[in-house]
């Protein structure tokens, strides 16, 4: 027998929403977004608790999650650090930047280091191509940065 | 109906409406081959994802070429299968999945029975033009299935079986692009979900991304131990299906030449699970009268209906899914269980050889018999009551490697006292079949009157769910019929909710009982074979001259010298199991 554990706030919170989708397995990715902003991830558990309520197969629901990209199943790290990849980023050298975050993190986007701190995903453009390329860390903009300043930006929340 | 004429490589057909291109041509003969597509026709089984593009034709005004297997048929259309741009596409799709496929043919488990093998020679493919980015899965095993998802194709025939066919939902695609494969939640391993080892995935998929856990070389290890006593114990539903892997017409019965095949591989005793299946119907049928008469003299606890306990895909079903309904089935074991308590106590004394030495080996068409010879609650000091269970297409597999020549062989016997079994004993092999031997002796039992025909139409057929009302001198007893786990779960949904009229339900996992089992040789999608299998296992019933279980001589030895009498409390221990609750609880923390 299989156990789940999950918070009881969050999982009555969950299934509210779940009830709010009338319980239609067929309102699953919207689901699944909104457990996502509860949970800040899709941890195993979250996803056992979607399938039973939306009386579906939790294969399933994993097939859904693993298909999209903007699910994850890794917790965000406490300081979660965005990339822009919007156009103008990306001709500015934004793939540099994130190249330099993978190298001193050592961690692939998606992930989270082993310490919790940091984690790393990319973003859509954010509307801020005048910074380009734009960085965020949590609510924190960073805009012009270049390959060289990445380490700076780190050593702030390295305290 | 609404006809319609089109013309298919210049020839005319005529077809209803709602026909694929893909049904229209093989109507008249024209094999357009396909890969993703699936049907067992008329048992409402049907996988058309239109994904895999192997079924590519041009249709005349159209601009891109069609899929055949999901494009209807339209009045007056000109289609044509084998021209140079069909054959280039074709080609061309094949090469893109055999360039994500592994070179494993030579010591793959599905080499020579493989359809994507199949398709590369008949499309005669030589080298391979693209460069793909292959993916990369570990080996997931388990007790009965090996997943190899490297060789998965993608064609989610297995998805189709295990969600829409079973309802189990134990796989799912995940991923996408090259890395996309069918796989169990968060890639667990298989024995982690809630499979049921019914092997209905095995028996559709098309390459060797899944197939049985092999026992063959255990097998042959204790044949060749000197100090090992060897038995075998065969299956109803194998006799009916083995001669396939020998090229004989399905439905061909085979069972003297399996026997005499067993004896030359060498088996000190070869012996029949139907022994067990009559032993079955002795203590399920005594289960069903004592509930029934109980509850007729008013009793409000007793649990009706009383569901068949002897197929161990649906036995894994219900503890994953209806925990709660645990009282409600039998608590007898399974034929291959029975078999093997039997053997390992009252055989093992009567030959005088410890249980340790004696080595138990069951033929199987299943692959959840796999699982649950591996039961904990199956064995005595760590020593299990089976010790292998090998599949239909194993034991094929093994005659062939043993120089057998099967076709020549003359028929034997079986041995006896556990290779002596009657015609109700047969039809456990097909849907329908367990339902109908209990209601054989049942009837006999309650009543005291004898059966003055003992075939009942009325339970016999293919239709998924089925009921029948039979009379018992006055009683009506209402009869419930699922095969297919999807099937299942209407008749439990309705047990659990009260409003199950019925006194009695038989559940087999498997579309059509165990002749469509997970183990039985490959039947490609053609429905027509699991027909013959059934017709043969009827056919088998009929010839038999004993066919209630309750006449079989040896059965009634069995208890004189060894059981008492059926739910005695050696039967109890010796036959009779209990269900765990295995579904997934969610804790607050
Ligand atoms: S064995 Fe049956 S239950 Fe298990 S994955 Fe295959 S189809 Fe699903
Ligand atoms: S595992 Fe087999 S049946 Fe399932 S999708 Fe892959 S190739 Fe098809
Ligand atoms: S129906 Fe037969 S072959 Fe299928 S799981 Fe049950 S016992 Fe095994
Ligand atoms: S067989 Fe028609 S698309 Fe796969």
């Amino acid at each position: 027998m299989a156990i789940v554990k999950l918070p009881e706030n969050k999982l009555n919170q969950l299934i509210e929403v779940c009830k709010s989708f009338n319980n239609e397995p067929g309102e699953l990715i919207n689901v699944l977004h909104k457990a996502q902003e509860i949970f800040g991830y899709l941890p195993a558990e979250v996803q056992e608790v979607v399938a039973k309520e939306l009386n579906t197969s939790v294969a399933h629901v994993y097939g859904v999650v693993s298909f999209y990209s903007f699910f994850t199943m890794t917790p965000k790290g406490e300081h979660p650090i965005s990339i822009c990849m919007g156009t103008a980023c990306y001709v500015r050298g934004a793939e540099k930047v994130l190249d330099e975050f993978k190298h001193h993190l050592k961690i692939q986007v998606g992930e989270t280091t082993a310490d919790g701190k940091f984690s790393l995903a990319c973003l859509r453009c954010v509307g801020a191509c005048g910074l380009a390329p734009v960085v965020m860390v949590g609510e924190k903009v960073y805009g012009r940065v270049a390959p060289d300043g990445v380490k700076a930006i780190l050593e702030e929340y390295s305290a | 109906m609404e006809l319609i004429k089109l013309t298919i490589d210049k020839k005319p057909v005529e077809v209803e409406k709602g026909t694929t291109i893909l049904q229209a041509a093989r109507k008249i003969g024209i094999d357009i081959p396909t890969l993703c597509y699936f049907s067992l026709g008329d048992m409402k089984i049907e996988n058309k994802p239109g994904g895999c593009r192997v079924c590519v034709v041009e249709v005349e005004g159209r601009r891109n070429l069609a899929p055949a297997c999901a494009t209807e048929c339209a009045p007056g259309m000109v289609v044509r299968t084998n021209t140079i741009k069909v054959l280039n596409a074709r080609r061309t799709v094949v090469e893109l999945i055999l360039s994500d496929h592994p070179f494993d043919c030579l010591v793959c488990a599905k080499s020579g029975n493989c359809e994507l093998q199949d398709l590369a020679h008949r499309l005669g493919i030589r080298e391979i033009s693209y460069q793909g980015a292959q993916s990369h899965y570990r080996k997931d095993t388990s007790p009965a299935i090996i997943r190899d998802v490297d060789k998965c194709v993608m064609c989610r025939r297995c998805e189709m079986m295990c969600n829409k066919v079973q309802s189990v939902g134990a796989l799912s695609a995940i991923n996408r692009g090259f890395e996309a494969v069918v796989a169990p939640a968060f890639e667990m391993d298989l024995e982690k979900s809630v499979c049921t080892y019914c092997g209905q995935c095995v028996a559709v998929c098309p390459t060797g991304a899944l197939t049985e856990v092999d026992h063959t070389r255990q097998l042959i290890a204790a044949l060749a131990d000197p100090t090992k006593t060897v038995v075998v114990q065969t299956a109803p539903a194998v006799r009916a299906a083995l001669g396939e892997e020998f090229g004989m017409q399905p439905g061909t019965l085979v069972t003297g030449k399996m026997a005499a095949a067993l004896r030359e591989l060498g088996f000190d005793y070869v012996f029949d699970t139907d022994f067990a299946a009559d032993l079955t119907i002795m203590e399920e049928g005594t289960e069903l009268l004592g509930r029934l008469s109980k509850h007729l003299a008013g009793d409000k606890d007793v649990r009706l209906p009383i569901l068949t306990s002897c197929c161990p895909g649906w036995v894994n079903f219900f503890e994953h899914n209806f925990p709660e309904l645990s009282d409600v089935p039998s608590t007898a074991r399974s034929p291959q269980q029975m078999f093997g308590a039997i053997a390992k106590t009252y055989f093992a004394g009567k030959i005088g050889v410890d249980r340790k030495d004696l080595v138990v080996v069951s033929i199987m068409p299943c692959l959840a018999k796999k699982y649950e010879a591996q039961r904990p609650e199956f064995a005595t000091n760590g020593n299990p009551d089976v010790d292998f269970s090998v599949s239909t297409r194993e034991l094929a597999a093994l005659i062939k490697e043993a120089n057998i020549d099967f076709n020549t062989l003359a028929e034997e016997d079986f041995d006896n006292p556990l290779g002596e079994s009657t015609g109700a004993a047969v039809i456990f092999g097909t849907t329908g079949g367990v339902i109908e031997a209990a209601v054989r002796t049942a009837y006999e039992v309650h009543t005291g009157k004898k059966l003055e025909k003992v075939d009942f139409a009325e339970l016999r057929g293919l239709d998924g769910i089925r009921q029948a009302t039979i009379d018992f001198n006055g009683l009506p007893i209402n009869i419930g019929i699922a095969h297919g786990l999807g099937n299942a779960r209407q008749l439990l949904n309705d047990v659990r909710d009260g409003k199950s009229q019925f006194h009695a339900i038989e559940i087999m996992a498997c579309p059509g009982g165990c002749i469509g089992g997970g183990g039985q040789p490959l039947h490609h999608g053609n429905s027509a074979i699991l027909k013959a299998r059934q017709a043969a296992i009827y056919r088998e019933d009929s010839c038999k001259p004993i066919r209630k279980s309750h006449e079989n001589p040896y059965i009634t030895t069995l208890y004189e010298e060894f059981l008492g009498k059926p739910l005695s409390e050696k039967a109890h221990h010796l036959l009779h199991t209990h269900y765990f609750d295995k579904s997934t609880q969610i804790e607050i923390e």
